[in-house]
């Protein structure tokens, strides 16, 4: 697997203030990397370094030559006045694209018909796709998503997950953050859980959850809504075989905690957290 | 050059919808129209109104505009965004200068036209003396816009700043104090020089405060850039 980027050793200061502590990592071609972590852990201070909007007080990023970058931050950092193609128009221009790849994009996105609209008019989630659509106007190897889908309504944050994704089958490298740990688990092959600027935890998401999965049980729903919990044993196997033979189950679930719930017991902090 | 081209038309679309920037390219040249229409003294020193309000507007016009434009893109983040589309900020700076440059142009059309400059063939010498002007409200405002984070503080910063160039060489003609104040601006140079043309006395003095305040405003434009460059990779 090929390394687009590697973060060795990235600390920062805004002031006196450290905001990043010694982050190393690497983000592999084709994968799709989390950062997750509460509000004020790091998170858009490491985009910015990886992006090369901030020189890191100490360590190096290192980029691969040729790799090409594509960038939506948290702001949006759109032309309130200009229309959306205008906004879209001035980007297609700076990256010699022809017009034809913002029609493309906008048909992807369903922002068609919003074109002639002026940004400021627009929902945050259709900005959340003018700024999706942005990103992705010159041919990107790596697309940096800084909480692609934060303060969404289900629907429009599902609209923005489905375009990761269909980046994602096309083999475009993404690295996202995120506080919200169901994005992180629905979209992300690895995760990185930070916290007041340093990495807690790092893997793959049902790794981290089966490494905390301490209490190694299973949760029996019984017909008429009584849950049980049963160690993962062969006394548990016997009482699970004896409920079957009953036709008492409702449903069997494992016990293993969620990234949430991880990061609560490394942290003692939970993601919502301002 | 292409990049600076394409950020001229960025900004002449935006400013466009941008009502509040529209206004200062407009009000003192339609000021000098109504005023030199409407008010004809005998004893009226020769372009009275037109260096008054040129002045005001080189003093007014593309110090606020340039300062408000970068403080507005550095608070909405779209600076930062351009820039990260390989956008050079030399050619941010340059593509956003040359926009408000060209913008003050009609106004400064307007004013050449109502002068007497217009009538004694010293159009050139009316328009190099606005032009140099231009240039260094530009500075200032660039140098505002550069160091403040928002619009807000870039108001609070480019308002008394605005003023005193602006508004001196009106007081300068009511009030022998602030005339000495004002001897020392670009902006009450350049009424005075304006209002020399047509009898053909320019003072070399003149000429020597206009060049002086460039390069103070030059100074103090690469002063700051250089500062806030050191905190981000922009500025």
């Amino acid at each position: 697997m090929k390394t687009w980027i590697e973060a060795r050793d990235v600390t920062h200061f805004f002031g006196q203030k450290k905001v990043l502590n010694q982050i190393s990592f690497q983000i592999e071609k084709g994968s799709v990397t989390g950062l997750l972590g509460p509000s004020g852990a790091g998170k858009t201070t490491l985009i910015s370094i990886l992006t090369g909007q901030i020189v890191p007080s100490a360590g190096t990023v290192k980029t691969q030559e040729r790799c090409a970058v594509g960038i939506m931050m948290d702001s949006f950092g759109l032309y309130e006045r200009l229309s959306v193609w205008d906004n879209l128009k001035i980007y297609a221009d700076l990256y010699r694209v022809p017009s034809g790849k913002i029609r493309e994009l906008l048909v992807k996105t369903g922002m068609e018909t919003e074109k002639k609209t002026p940004v400021g008019k627009l929902s945050k989630g259709m900005r959340n796709r003018v700024s999706f659509c942005r990103a992705l106007l010159k041919d990107v190897d790596i697309l940096f998503l800084d909480e692609p889908a934060s303060g969404l309504d289900p629907a429009s944050a599902g609209k923005i997950h489905e375009l990761i994704l269909q980046e994602k089958q096309a083999g475009t490298t993404v690295f996202l953050t995120t506080h919200n740990m169901h994005e992180a688990e629905t979209l992300c092959d690895e995760v990185m859980l930070l916290n007041a600027g340093k990495i807690v935890e790092h893997g793959e998401p049902g790794e981290i959850c089966m490494k905390y999965n301490t209490e190694n049980k299973i949760e029996v729903v019984l017909k008429g809504g009584e849950a049980r919990m049963l160690p993962n044993s062969s006394r548990g196997a016997w009482q699970l075989s004896e409920w079957m033979r009953e036709e008492r189950i409702l449903s069997i679930h494992s016990t293993e905690p969620d990234l949430e719930e991880v990061f609560l017991t490394v942290t003692g902090r939970r993601l919502t957290e301002e | 050059m292409k990049n600076v081209r394409i950020i001229m038309r960025k900004q002449w679309k935006d400013t466009w919808k941008n009502p509040t920037i529209l206004i200062h390219f407009i009000l003192f040249p339609v000021l000098g129209i109504i005023m030199t229409g409407m008010v004809k003294e005998k004893d009226m020193p020769q372009d009275f109104f037109v260096s008054l309000f040129a002045a005001m507007y080189v003093g007014m016009a593309p110090l606020i505009s340039m300062a408000s434009i970068l403080s507005e893109e550095k608070e909405k983040n779209t600076l930062r965004v351009l820039l990260t589309a390989h956008v050079a900020p030399w050619q941010y700076l340059s593509g956003i200068g040359s926009f408000v440059f060209l913008a003050c142009m009609p106004g400064v059309l307007v004013f050449c036209h109502l002068s007497d400059a217009a009538v004694s063939g010293q159009k050139t010498a009316f328009l190099l003396i606005l032009s140099v002007g231009i240039i260094e409200s530009l500075l200032l405002g660039a140098a505002i816009g550069v160091g403040c984070r928002n619009q807000m503080t870039a108001a609070s910063a480019g308002v008394p700043v605005m003023l005193l160039f602006s508004f001196l060489p009106m007081l300068s003609m009511f009030n022998e104090k602030a005339a000495k104040v004002a001897e020392y601006t670009y902006s009450e140079q350049v009424r005075i020089l304006i209002g020399a043309l047509g009898n053909g006395k320019i003072a070399a003095k003149s000429v020597a405060v206009l060049f002086l305040n460039l390069i103070i405003s030059g100074v103090l434009f690469g002063v700051l850039y250089q500062k806030q460059r050191g905190r981000n990779n922009f500025f």
